[in-house]
């Protein structure tokens, strides 16, 4: 290369510094900028203003008898709800819960004995379980059986088998009235 | 030569020499010690275009192409979007700033004679990129879906009715229909989202030309040797990245203080088919050759010579006859220059007016102009300037500089 | 050459006194809080002009691209917000039963528009169809300026002038007839605060919140591009530095 080494009048080891120091400076300086400007691109893919507002919807639930499930949407997922008949609310009861998967108590799931309501997304791979219809198999405890991977939910939503890890999740919501609830 | 005492780096070279490859390009390529800061703005336009794909990806993530959607979801960015106000301001001023600097890089190569042998088809290249980069902003411009859009798509594409014989035909292949509506903007998204990433690669083709001719220089004499190159890293990259520095500031007032300023404020009244508004004009880059299509009272013509107009940088290096590149040593065509420059800033002007009375007149004597310089100044100016006598070597007159 | 040179500075000359047909109105130009680097909403107008807009220009004015949870932008609080919203009632559905039905509007609604579509908007307003207001501060050359002068700009027409039946005069409107008869007059909007109501005053508010709708993200933008420079400014001094530096050698 026909450039040759750095000559300065200065003393050569004294602008070495002054250089490294600089050139230090500098180069942390771009990363910080470039780092800094690389946020606003990477946050623009997170829910906008309008996606998280549309969080929650109104439910009537006049119309579902003891026995009946009926799914509705809520922030674009099904959500499972059941009127229990009164042996499932005992069937979820009734067990040791500390021997589950996922340990959790049946009254820590529900607002209102009778009434359950959950995120109708298998907490495995994210597929719908199976069991809304009376048709559907329901799997081994009688609640959902999701047909993806074979994770079966008890009468309280609960995972008793399969490679799932967690519970079918309960969403936030509230009873306006006695047969009325607002999710989200 | 070992490219790096990395032993991975050495292990992927040896089996494909992408370092090696960098390593000629970027860091050891030998560049004219003498570039002036003229020579920033081509790498600045590189910028800027990385600067648009990202921006334009990410915009595409929310945006949607169709008719009745289209307005909306450009709001939605706007208003909902995390930062996508700042993403879309870029972009849109963006825009602007890409065709600055480039119409700047495309000067200073006139003022040097960067486009004379050997230097050619590294010419030609630029000039292929600058059409890619008409026809995308211009369909970009038509996403938003405003009135400007609407109806600088629907004068636009009608341009293409004035090919004899079949123009009719070619306007509605263009549209995919009877009239500017929902396939044109699609098919407009698509080649938006496509054409940027022709221009990269053309870009990529640019730079290898120009590795291969090497860079021109403000003297526009050959290198005689070593004494006159210094690597281009690390002098040129932190000369390139001030440059980038000072160019930032610059754009990024605009985007942050005077966003719409390039802006047209009909573009933010949804499109409307049936109502054509006043006054339509092109964003300020089509400014001048606008003003060249509306200088002819024929129509056919006018299309023409508006694409001569372009169409003519093609065999520049041929009309002009002179052997000597740079304009400092060309007294004439330096004063020639200049006079070209204002010609075009006139014609930009006058694409900006109304096409009446002596704006039509002075877009008139503007064109003839235009074209004359090309056609016959230059030749003629080639052939009986008497250039001023070149110095030696690029290290020469450095030289003689310091002593003084 | 020179003689071209010549003349096309002749040509430069001579439009000034060709085109001066042209008309220009001037505008009433003002100052506005949001104006300049530094420059920011007023809170307190923008919420002054949003009564201005409710009580008056909402009667037949959209606003479709502003959602009722925007106006927390401009200070409402929560329950304010749900209380401005449920005033109004929106077409949803279908239902359970196949059918369409009413309910009060949400904050996540959009503002909901006087008329039910475009034609029921003209048949209204003889004719003429008043533009949604969403994006109206960008979308007329002079913005806020053009906006102001617009509201304060009725008068009587002048005797040359025979205005078409049903429009009135403006000073700044294109061709100065306008199918909007005069909205705003004094004392028509009252404030709490004490701010008089003035002609003048309501639309000063009114054009800020209209600015407001058009440009939500000013204040953003304002604040994070002071820092930006103020970075840039810090970058480039860096980059000059090291240039200088290594190009010592050069030199």
């Amino acid at each position: 290369m026909a450039h040759s080494a750095p000559s300065t009048q200065v003393g050569p080891g004294e602008a070495k510094t002054r250089r490294d120091f600089l050139l230090y400076a500098t180069s942390a300086t771009g990363a910080v900028g470039t780092a800094l400007a690389l946020w606003p691109f990477i946050h623009s893919m997170n829910p906008a203003a309008d996606v998280l507002a549309l969080s929650s919807s109104d439910i009537d639930l006049a119309p579902v008898v003891p026995g009946q499930a009926i799914t509705v949407t809520w922030r674009g997922k099904p959500v499972f709800v059941r009127h229990r008949m009164p042996e499932e609310i005992t069937a979820a009861q009734n067990v040791d819960f500390s021997t589950l998967p996922d340990p959790q108590k049946d009254e820590e799931r529900v607002q209102k004995q009778n009434w359950l309501i959950l995120v109708g997304v298998c907490t495995h791979l994210g597929c719908v379980p199976l069991g809304q219809k009376t048709t559907d198999p329901r799997g081994a405890y009688n609640g959902w059986f999701c047909p993806c991977h074979g994770s079966h939910y008890d009468t309280s939503g609960r995972i008793r088998k399969g490679p799932a890890p967690l519970n079918l999740a309960v969403p936030p919501y509230v009873f306006t009235s006695d047969t009325t609830i607002r999710i989200g | 030569m070992a490219v790096s005492s990395n032993r991975i780096v050495r292990w992927v070279d040896d089996r494909l020499p992408i370092f090696t490859l960098m390593h000629h390009s970027t860091s050891a390529y030998p560049t004219p010690n003498n570039l002036n800061y003229w020579w920033n703005f081509g790498s600045l336009a590189g910028f800027v275009l990385v600067v648009m794909i990202l921006s334009g990806i990410f915009l595409a993530m929310n945006y949607t192409p169709h008719t009745a959607h289209a307005f909306e979801s450009v709001e939605r960015i706007m208003r909902d979007v995390n930062y996508g106000w700042l993403l879309r301001y870029l972009h849109m001023n963006g825009g602007s700033m890409f065709f600055a600097l480039v119409y700047i890089h495309l000067f200073r190569g006139m003022y040097y004679g960067s486009y004379k042998s050997p230097r050619e088809v590294l010419w030609w290249i630029g000039v292929i990129i600058f059409i890619c980069m008409m026809a995308t902003a211009f369909m970009g411009y038509v996403l938003p879906w405003g009135q400007m859009s609407f109806w600088g798509a629907t004068v636009i594409t009608n341009l293409f009715s004035a090919v004899p014989l079949v123009g009719t035909e070619i306007v509605t292949w263009l549209w995919g229909g009877f009239s500017v509506d929902n396939p044109t903007l699609n098919r407009f998204f698509s080649l938006h989202y496509l054409l940027p990433f022709i221009i990269f690669g053309l870009v990529v083709v640019h730079l290898w030309a120009l590795h291969t001719v090497k860079s021109n220089n403000p003297l526009g004499i050959d290198i005689k040797g070593p004494q006159d190159t210094i690597p281009f890293h690390p002098y040129y990259t932190i000369k390139d990245l001030y440059g980038i520095g000072l160019f930032l500031m610059f754009y990024l007032f605009f985007v942050f203080f005077a966003p719409n300023f390039f802006g047209e404020p009909d573009n933010y009244i949804p499109a409307n088919p049936m109502v054509t508004p006043p006054h339509i004009v092109p964003e300020w880059y089509f400014l001048p050759f606008y003003a060249i299509l509306r200088a002819v009272p024929d129509k056919l013509s006018g299309v023409v010579l508006m694409f001569a107009a372009i169409l003519v940088l093609f065999v520049l290096p041929w009309l002009d006859t002179s052997k000597v590149r740079s304009a400092r040593f060309r007294p004439i065509y330096k004063q020639l220059f200049w006079i070209f420059f204002l010609d075009c800033l006139i014609l930009g002007w006058i694409g900006a007016k109304p096409p009446e009375g002596a704006y039509l007149v002075i877009g008139r004597i503007a064109t003839v102009y235009y074209f004359a310089h090309f056609l016959i100044l230059l030749p003629l100016t080639g052939w009986f300037e008497k250039p001023r006598p070149l110095p030696d070597s690029i290290g020469a007159p450095v030289i003689t500089t310091v002593k003084r | 050459m020179r003689r071209l040179f010549i003349l096309i500075v002749m040509a430069l000359a001579t439009p000034a006194v060709a085109l001066a047909s042209s008309e220009k109105v001037s505008l009433e130009t003002q100052h506005w809080s949001w104006q300049g680097l530094f420059g920011s909403y007023d809170q307190a107008q923008l919420k002054r002009g949003f009564k201005v807009y409710k009580e008056i220009c909402a009667s037949c004015h959209a606003l479709g691209l502003v959602a009722y949870r925007n106006l927390a932008d401009i200070g409402f609080a929560e329950e304010e917000i749900k209380a401005i919203a449920a005033e109004k009632e929106i077409q949803d559905g279908p239902n359970d039963m196949g059918e369409m039905f009413s309910r009060s509007a949400r904050p996540s609604d959009p503002f909901v528009s006087p008329y039910s579509n475009d034609p029921a908007a003209r048949v209204a307003n003889n004719g003429a169809l008043p533009p949604d207001l969403s994006l109206i501060a960008k979308a007329r050359a002079g913005g806020p300026d053009y906006l102001y002068s617009l509201l304060v700009g009725y008068a009587e027409p002048p005797t040359d002038i025979t205005l078409v039946p049903g429009m009135s005069y403006n000073r700044v409107f294109p061709g100065h007839q306008i199918a909007m008869p005069q909205p705003l007059f004094e004392d028509m909007v009252s404030h709490d605060d004490g701010t008089s109501s003035s002609l003048p005053q309501l639309a000063k508010d009114v054009t800020a919140f209209l600015n407001w709708t058009a440009e939500p993200e000013l204040n953003a933008r304002h604040s994070l591009g002071l820092k930006t420079l103020a970075f840039l400014i810090l970058l480039t001094a860096l980059f000059y530095a090291l240039k200088r530096q290594m190009w010592s050698d050069v030199h």
